[in-house]
């Protein structure tokens, strides 16, 4: 899915200039789970941002998809990128990031506004992804109504309405209890193997990173590959942690 | 989903919505009161100069009198006999005179009518005749101080039983096709009878002013005798008295058939011309080429007329197009202003969510549009509150205003030079006679000219404030483009949002 060369960022903080992403080479496979480990501030959000087109690198190619259909995201238009994100990336963040004026329902139909989908499918489709994530109760109360583990799955269901072929996760359970932070990962593990996503999942949290297939650690701009349990059975999940409720 | 997250959002920041659209509302209610009270002051300038020489009449033509032409100097002359040194007539025979006159202006020639008409973007010209009746009957006095002439007024020569003499004003209006419309007949209404038509065009019929008539205990059927010819009373009208208006209204032939000058016949001659031009933008143009045309004649319009105008109706003018209209624009400006701050402000507290939106992958000009959507919303909420604003503003100023008043000044383009002023009359004459003269004959001169002499009577209008389509109109794009300039600004501010960038924020 993704085939990162050399992939450099830099910002410019003051008078001096940050390397966020130092050289980072990188393959994800299409179905793939990787999680992104590290300290805060050592480019696990910035790498993130950079494979959902979010924002360009200063050097370096980004591959996203098939040779023939996909392209470089560091190379294409900005309305190129969007396309691809309406279409094909996911985005899970660790505010939610819902919008505080709309319903449950409307949160998620957003996702659905820029693929032109008609209304009426749009209502339909919206309904369903909340009715998957056991909010089919929930869908006319705005997010100021919904607990944080309602609202992440809310956006869970944002991401997921539009079929992407890929979800990005910053932090989904950085502001979660235990608890939560045990139902959402286990749902998204769900959401992954149901929908065969290519999940890339940034945390900070061991007990999360360790459940994904593939573990990367980012210190200081650069990431090395930690954890490679790809070639293991793909289905079992982590030791200890088991898909949560969904009530 | 544009609609209904245009009004959610809206609804959540109703408190900052409400200020600019408050903001914008007084803007355009003002900009509808001043330009409703611009309206109503040019009504009420128009109301006061149409009375004046017609409804219809935009430019009209005169020709000062040369110096000599009268017989008035430092004394008049009375002749007597068809050579004007005829016999005096014995003593004690009572002399009857009756002439009609024109006085102070000078004549125009038919031609000069039709010239006129022809010219580029006229639609009308008619010609007119200003001219006042003079009556008076005298005893001739047994003493003599010799044959020939007497001094008017002077020693031994005066007449006994002096009385001054009685005068009407007559105005000879061409009754024929389009020019009816033209000249102060067309601003007079319709008291009782009937009005001046076509087929009277050589008849002795007259119309008279209902204030003369009731003064002179006339009506409709009654004899009115004019240069010793009896004419019939068809209709009265209402005029002005602001306009100083002619106490009678006969056919332009007759009046030129009976009419003299100088001792010389009008035949085939006006005094003044009354021109409509096509359109209110062509008046000047067309004032120009009459001009041109007549070069030694005096062309007056409206916009002459209304720099003369003074009271309260030239102040209210004055503060509605130079006070009022700036304090619009200012007023606007701020509204404009506060309105694009405001917006901006709200979109720089929504940057995560478009931050968000975009990385959902709404483009920016989705972003952009529901940014400039909800900032036309508030716009033309505004721009409606303000037509009910201006509707009341209007209505409060038309309600607590006094009548205005309006007089016109003594110094624009008289035909008169230096002034209206009064010359002696020309052209009276006793039986048998010719050349005669009285002093100090009743005003010949243009009538709106008189009205610009000193002593020009103070007119009273009441102001109405007028809020034309136009106006609403002119609201509602003001209250789009409000919107528009808010929202563009704000619009612009969420373009430039990059998604990484805006996602990072801490709120």
């Amino acid at each position: 899915m993704y085939k990162l060369t050399n992939v450099k960022k830099d910002y410019q903080k003051g008078r001096g200039v940050v390397h966020a992403l130092q050289g980072v080479d990188l393959t994800i496979d299409d179905g793939e789970w990787l999680a992104i480990q590290g300290p805060t501030g050592h480019g696990k959000s910035t790498l993130l941002q950079m494979l959902g087109g979010l924002d360009r690198p200063t050097s370096g190619s980004i591959q996203f998809g098939d040779p023939v259909s996909g392209g470089d995201l560091a190379q294409l238009r900005e309305t190129q990128v969007t396309k691809v994100r309406a279409e094909s990336i996911g985005f899970i963040f660790q505010t939610f990031n819902l919008i505080p004026t709309l319903t449950a329902q409307e949160n998620v139909e957003v996702a659905l506004v820029p693929l032109r989908v008609p209304a009426a499918e749009r209502r339909q489709r919206a309904a369903a992804a909340l009715a998957d994530l056991g909010l089919a109760d929930r869908a006319r109360h705005l997010p100021s109504e919904l607990s944080g583990g309602q609202q992440q799955r809310v956006a869970i269901a944002r991401a997921l309405v539009k079929e992407p072929k890929v979800l990005l996760a910053d932090e989904p359970t950085g502001n979660l209890d235990e608890g939560t932070r045990d139902e959402i990962i286990g749902l998204l593990e769900k959401m992954w193997r149901d929908h065969h996503l290519t999940l890339v999942l940034v945390t900070h949290d061991s007990t999360v990173a360790r459940r994904a297939q593939r573990l990367g650690i980012m210190k200081n701009g650069k990431l090395s590959i930690k954890q490679d349990t790809r070639s293991q059975a793909a289905s079992a999940p982590g030791a200890g942690l088991q898909a949560g409720s969904l009530g | 989903m544009f609609f209904t997250y245009l009004g959610r959002e809206l609804r959540r920041r109703a408190r900052q919505a409400s200020i600019i659209a408050i903001g914008l509302a007084l803007g355009i209610g003002l900009v509808i009161t001043v330009t409703a009270l611009s309206s109503g002051v040019k009504n009420a300038q128009g109301e006061v100069l149409h009375s004046l020489y017609g409804q219809d009449t935009d430019i009209t033509v005169t020709k000062a009198p040369t110096f000599g032409s009268f017989s008035a100097g430092g004394s008049t002359r009375f002749r007597f006999g068809g050579t004007g040194s005829g016999t005096r007539p014995k003593a004690g025979t009572k002399v009857t005179i009756d002439n009609l006159t024109s006085t102070g202006l000078s004549s125009l020639s038919a031609a000069d009518v039709t010239s006129a008409a022809k010219l580029t973007n006229v639609a009308a010209a008619a010609g007119g005749l200003t001219l006042t009746d003079t009556k008076d009957s005298i005893t001739i006095p047994s003493s003599t101080s010799g044959g020939g002439g007497f001094g008017g007024g002077g020693g031994g020569g005066g007449f006994g039983n002096f009385h001054p003499p009685t005068t009407m004003t007559v105005d000879g209006v061409d009754v024929s096709g389009n020019a009816a419309a033209l000249g102060p007949l067309s601003s007079a209404k319709l008291a009782s009878g009937r009005t001046l038509a076509a087929s009277d065009s050589n008849s002795d019929v007259v119309l008279l002013d209902s204030n003369y008539a009731t003064s002179n205990k006339l009506k409709v059927g009654s004899t009115v005798t004019i240069a010793k010819t009896s004419f019939k009373v068809v209709g009265l009208v209402s005029q002005a008295a602001s306009s100083n208006p002619p106490d009678a209204f006969i056919p332009l032939a007759r009046a030129q058939a009976l009419g003299t000058a100088s001792g010389k016949s009008l035949k085939g001659d006006v005094n003044t011309i009354y021109v409509a031009a096509n359109s209110a933008q062509n008046i000047t143009g067309v004032s120009k080429e009459l001009s041109a045309l007549l070069p030694k004649t005096t062309v007056t319009n409206q916009n002459d007329l209304a720099k003369q105008l003074t009271g309260s109706v030239a102040s209210a003018s004055s503060l509605a197009n130079n006070l009022g209209k700036w304090l619009a624009i200012a007023v606007l400006a701020a509204a404009f202003l506060l309105a694009s701050l405001l917006t901006t402000a709200a979109v720089s507290r929504r940057v995560r969510e478009f931050g968000t939106l975009k990385a959902l992958g709404w483009n920016s000009r989705r972003v952009v549009g529901q940014v400039v959507g909800e900032a036309i919303t508030i716009g033309i909420i505004g721009g409606a509150v303000g037509v009910g604003l201006g509707f009341l503003g209007s209505a409060l100023v038309g309600h607590f205003s006094s009548s205005l008043t309006a007089s016109l000044g003594s110094d624009t383009g008289s035909a008169t030079p230096g002034g209206a002023r009064f010359f002696g009359g020309g052209g009276g004459g006793f039986p048998g006679g010719g050349g005669g003269g009285f002093p100090g004959g009743g005003s010949g001169v243009n009538r709106f000219r008189s009205a610009l002499a000193n002593n020009s009577p103070t007119i009273h209008v009441h102001l109405t404030p007028t809020i034309s389509g136009g106006a609403i109109a002119a609201a509602v794009v003001l209250a789009i483009a409000g919107g528009l300039i808010a929202g563009g600004f704000g619009g612009w501010r969420a373009a430039r949002l990059r998604p990484a960038a805006a996602l990072a924020r801490v709120e």
